[in-house]
């Protein structure tokens, strides 16, 4: 988790990557899971949190996690 | 509890560079009504995909055309093009409107006649007329516009056997300033080939010539030719007048005038840069003020508009059948409408919208049709919202073209439905089955077992 401890995340979604001097945005779902993937979290316990939270199913919720997981390391923010 | 509206989580880099002009594109808003009918109940009565036409709107596109042109000439006739969409039920529309009806083959004249237009409210063009189609025109007293010289005399070889006199055009092609100049239709101006073919029928003496067409090109996006085509065509007259004594009943100056899609690879949307009714009519119409034609009188104005009187009544409503990732991490979908239905995205770009309001992130997308086929391309790039699997969308203006152009590759052709002025929907094409091909193939005996 060192790649995304390394980067300036603002509240609203606004990232800022010092090592290459890029910038992206996410959205609130996309900021949510960053902060998980911060404390830790695997990614099943990210799906039950999105899951509880917002009105999708596992199933769904997981495909598009992968997905964001796969932008995240080919952005080289994830390992 | 109720839960919060889940969206997908989404990344994108900001990236620096020249600022559109425009700005940053606006949110594309759901279109989930066609004449006040919901498109979901469309769909789940017609299926998916499923083609819907507005009687609504073609009327309302019809009057303003027809006020456009007859505030500003007294004698205008519009011609319905059959060949743009050749729906019996359109058709009638436009007819009941009071447009006559023009033909390209032997097919739409048999439609025409099935759809009680009178014989002599039939305009012929087109360059494959047989014998056969040409007997049946002159007995009906249709108009017909000659397009080469072995057409002329073929119609002349008949005068001899049939009764009638034919009543005949000729289609005469110029140089108008639009690139490319289409020279394969008709007799040419410049070179005089018009005016051989006006000699050749006058002195005949049994023909009745009573009109010049012109159809200059498609997708006209500039009226000033029309001018010029109309001065050409007025000088013709005049010869004619001068040598034969003989007055020309009506200029014809064909259709072309475009729709309000937008051409691929232009810089403007269309609906800023097309030209409206009353622009076009303002051009042709002052040109056939100011032309001087013979003893001083007015022929009757006659237009083929198609595209532009019908793009904007048609609509195609149907599903996201997936979302997938391209190589380079782009995003795509796949509609369940390609190519096959909307033979139109090779050169247009056309509108497309969700039907329901479903995120309100968007993402650079390419939209694909549903068919084994690499070409299958709906839109190259659109910042699209990101539907779901089984979401609906709708796509605008395609009521031009697709109907008669579409393709039966791989798949079934769909419903159409027509919205009438009462919000009432009614089947007007079925879709297709496998007995309808059924009915039309063969299989020789030996491959029976």
């Amino acid at each position: 988790m060192s790649k995304l401890n390394s980067l300036a995340i603002s509240d609203n979604g606004f990232i800022f990557k010092p090592s290459t001097g890029e910038s992206f945005t996410t959205n609130e779902i996309g900021l949510m899971i960053i902060n998980l993937l911060k404390e830790g979290k695997s990614a099943d316990e990210i799906i039950s949190v999105i899951t509880e939270e917002f009105d999708i199913d596992a199933i769904s919720a997981g495909r598009d996690l992968y997905e964001y997981l796969d932008f995240l390391k080919r952005e080289k923010m994830l390992d | 509890m109720n839960k919060r509206i889940y969206e997908r989580p989404v990344l994108r880099k900001v990236v620096e560079g020249i600022p559109n002009k425009f700005g940053s594109l606006k949110r594309l808003r759901p279109i989930s009504t066609i004449d006040n009918v919901e498109i979901d109940s469309l769909i789940e009565e017609y299926g998916s995909p499923v083609f819907v036409l507005s009687e609504k709107t073609i009327r309302d596109t019809y009057k303003n055309a027809y006020r456009a042109f007859s505030t500003r000439y007294p004698k205008v006739q519009f011609a319905w093009s059959y060949k743009t969409n050749y729906l019996d039920a359109v058709c009638r529309i436009f007819h009941q409107e009071g447009a006559w009806a023009e033909v390209v083959s032997g097919f739409e004249y048999e439609k025409a006649i099935d759809n009680n237009t009178p014989g002599n409210k039939i305009i012929f063009n087109g360059p494959d007329k047989s014998e056969e189609d040409l007997v049946k025109a002159i007995n009906n007293k249709s108009i017909i516009h000659i397009d080469h010289f072995d057409e002329l005399y073929m119609i002349l070889g008949l005068t001899d056997q049939l009764k009638e006199r034919p009543q005949v055009a000729i289609r005469v092609n110029m140089d108008t300033g639009i690139i490319p100049q289409w020279d394969r239709f008709g007799f040419n101006y410049e070179n005089g080939e018009a005016w051989n073919a006006i000699n050749r029928i006058l002195s005949s003496k049994k023909m009745d010539f009573i009109g010049l067409h012109v159809h200059i090109g498609t997708y006209i996006t500039i009226s000033k030719p029309y001018a010029v085509a109309i001065e050409k065509l007025a000088a013709l007259a005049n010869k004619t007048y001068n040598r034969f004594q003989k007055s020309i009943g009506y200029i014809d100056v064909g259709g072309g005038f475009a729709s309000q899609n937008t051409l691929q690879g232009a810089y403007m949307p269309a609906t800023d840069t097309t030209p409206s009714f009353d622009d076009y009519a303002h051009a042709i119409t002052t040109a056939m003020t100011a032309a001087n034609f013979p003893n001083n009188e007015t022929p009757t104005l006659i237009l083929e508009t198609g595209r532009a009187l019908i793009d904007d009544a048609g609509w195609l409503a149907g599903t996201v059948l997936a979302n997938k990732r391209l190589a380079d991490g782009r995003r795509s979908m796949v509609i369940d409408a390609g190519v096959n239905l909307m033979f139109t995205s090779f050169w247009y770009d056309h509108e497309i919208y969700p039907v329901h309001e479903s995120s309100y992130q968007s993402e650079p997308t390419t939209i694909y049709g549903p068919l084994c086929m690499n070409i299958d391309i709906v839109r190259k790039n659109i910042d699209f919202p990101m539907l779901n699997k089984g979401d609906h969308f709708v796509i605008k203006r395609v009521g031009a073209y697709t109907m008669t152009q579409w393709m039966q590759f791989i798949t079934y052709r769909p419903n159409i439905v027509l919205i009438d002025q009462h919000e009432k929907v009614h089947l007007i094409r079925k879709q297709e089955d496998k007995e309808v091909f059924r009915r039309q193939e063969l299989v020789p005996d030996y491959l029976q077992n």
